[in-house]
């Protein structure tokens, strides 16, 4: 029997290697996006990662802190790429511009650069465009083949740069499908027809809802999760959080559905509409922002998955992995500090207690 | 307490103690109130004519209020300027008092004028609480100025907005507009903008703190001068 001795883990699996990871396993998703949406997703990535890679180095010299090692440890530009991924396609690019440096200045460097931040920095990102520009960050494209004018890679470059197509035609007239109404996200339009009055059964014979959750967006969700399976296969992310997100979803919109199927969405339809996906397996899982400890990650997950499907049903927004994620972010010390397991060596509180009374 | 010199009240009240930026007092109408340069403005000077008249007045009876009981009738006393005051801008700047609504019977609860109240005008001779009034309701009122102007600028893209409504129809022409567009920048005017825009604020005053002790604390080396350093009540 050979002698082994210690270091058994030989290779390093350090953050940028991680980081690698999550970004190759965004590609099927990137790639189901720029298919449906246009190349403007694409153009929202470098406009993201040029700014993420300026900003933080610009804050790495005024904090005085090495700037090329911390640099390419490639954090910043996971979340300026998570950021544009779940950006409309054609958004201005000071929008895209500002998120990003938000999300590096203030939800990263403000708290003590990685592994300080309480907060997911591309989710603060998301919600300080979302509460500032909600027209904007709701305006997204019918998949291009509902659309009346199919947006080409020069017109995305156009409109996102100087707000107008080179050919005259507006942002307006892209979003309008073709039998001429304008269209939204699936959620979206659920969440307008309900206003409206109407039922979910009528309001899913729109030409957007189709399949599992609508036209496009079934495939883009089924793509960042078949990228999030890798990942979890490969073990750069737990597969607790990602099924303790969507079991969580499930939880509230089950009885929901079943309690009045007229008013509450197919738990399925949950699972793969708006960035749930994406949510899910790349978002809830940033290993600063996230629950530490083996019962708190399902807590952590349940309560992204609970919060996200009770704020489309009941809330103001149409989507709300954004918010979920913020309000357990903020939950997460305490859901830390009740869920410590045992140390080994010394007596839970139960057995404490029953030696006690002995 | 009482032997502090004028000087050192008018330092502390527009900076060294500064209500909203080191006792960060008062804070739910400094951030509820700063979405524009005039909001700031018309709240700061209500608070300073309450800080000043309640300081004044609290230091006047100092010596016949039982001390059980001061808390309540330092309140009722702030209260009572807080209603003169509310009824006056009823009746010359209408407009600002529909504005600021809520915000200004609401000064009554504002711990900044009850602090001074407490901590100050009740242990001190009249001239120096009047004047320790008049220097926190000054210093409160530059930082929701400020605050106001900076929310403002970003927010909407202009500045002194609604100028009309405090000075006379005179100042309409003083808003100034720095961009115009349709998408204003929602964050800076709703509350969070504020917690972020104070917290920046505060970083600020901290840097030009700690820059001048660096230089004193150099000077005092230099000289090799060890002498009594005044510090903060």
């Amino acid at each position: 029997m050979a002698l082994l001795s210690s270091p058994f883990a030989k290779k390093t699996n350090s953050v940028t290697q991680m980081m690698l990871w999550v970004v190759g396993a965004t590609l099927p998703g990137l790639f189901v996006l720029m298919y449906f949406f246009g190349v403007g997703v694409l153009v929202n990535l470098v406009i993201a990662c040029t700014t993420a890679l300026v900003a933080e180095a610009l804050i790495l010299k005024l904090r005085n802190r090495p700037v090329m090692p911390i640099l390419w440890d490639g954090s910043a530009f996971v979340t300026a790429w998570l950021l544009a991924l779940a950006l409309p396609p054609l958004l201005p690019w000071w929008m895209t511009v500002l998120g990003t440096a938000f999300a590096i200045v203030f939800a990263k460097h403000v708290y003590g650069g990685l592994g300080n931040n309480i907060f997911n920095p591309a989710m603060v990102g998301y919600v300080l465009l979302l509460i500032s520009f909600p027209l904007e960050m709701t305006t997204w494209l019918p998949p291009q083949s509902l659309a009346e004018n199919p947006v080409g890679a020069i017109e995305a470059v156009s409109i996102i740069f100087t707000g107008a197509a080179s050919n005259e035609t507006t942002i307006d007239m892209l979003k309008q499908g073709v039998d001429g109404y304008t269209m939204a996200t699936p959620l979206d339009h659920i969440k307008t027809e309900l206003a409206q009055g109407y039922r979910i059964p009528e309001a899913e014979t729109a030409p957007i809802i189709k399949g599992l959750s609508g036209a496009g967006w079934q495939w883009v969700n089924l793509a960042f999760l078949a990228g999030g399976l890798v990942l979890m296969a490969k073990k750069v992310i737990g597969w607790q959080i990602p099924i303790a997100v969507l079991l969580g979803m499930g939880l509230i919109a089950l009885p929901l559905f079943f309690a009045n199927s007229d008013y509450y969405l197919f738990p399925m339809f949950h699972g793969f509409a708006g960035a749930t996906m994406l949510g899910a397996f790349f978002i809830a899982t940033d290993p600063v922002t996230a629950s530490t400890t083996a019962k708190g990650r399902w807590i952590f997950g349940i309560g992204i998955g609970a919060i996200t499907v009770l704020i489309r049903t009941f809330g103001g927004y149409p989507d709300a992995i954004a918010f979920a994620v913020l309000l357990m972010n903020m939950a997460v010390p305490m859901i830390d500090y009740y869920t410590k397991p045992r140390t080994y060596g010394h007596a839970d509180k139960k057995r404490k207690a029953s030696e006690g009374v002995k | 307490m009482s032997d502090l010199d004028n000087k050192t009240i008018v330092k502390n009240g527009l900076w060294d103690n500064n209500p909203a930026l080191v006792q960060l007092l008062g804070l739910c109408p400094l951030l509820a109130v700063s979405n524009t340069f005039i909001n700031g403005l018309g709240l700061g000077l209500a608070t300073l004519l309450v800080l000043a008249g309640s300081n004044a007045s609290v230091s006047l009876v100092r010596n016949f209020i039982p001390k059980d009981i001061r808390i309540p009738i330092f309140v009722m006393m702030i209260a009572s300027f807080v209603t003169n005051i509310g009824l006056l801008m009823n009746a010359f700047t209408y407009d600002l008092y529909l504005t600021l609504g809520i915000f200004i019977p609401l000064i009554v609860t504002n711990c900044a004028i009850i602090g001074r109240a407490e901590a100050f005008a009740s242990k001190n001779r009249f001239l120096p609480s009047l004047l320790d009034g008049v220097m926190q309701g000054l210093g409160f009122t530059a930082v929701l100025c400020t605050l106001g102007a900076l929310r403002e600028m970003i927010g909407q893209g202009t500045l002194f907005a609604g100028a009309e409504q405090l000075l006379g129809s005179w100042a309409t022409s003083l808003e100034i507009s720095f961009y115009l567009t349709d998408a204003k920048f929602l964050f800076a005017i709703l509350p969070p903008g504020a917690f972020v825009a104070l917290g920046v604020l505060i970083a600020v005053k901290n840097i030009i703190d700690s820059r001048a002790a660096e230089k004193t604390k150099q000077r005092t080396n230099n000289q090799n001068i060890s002498g009594d350093v005044i510090t903060n009540e």
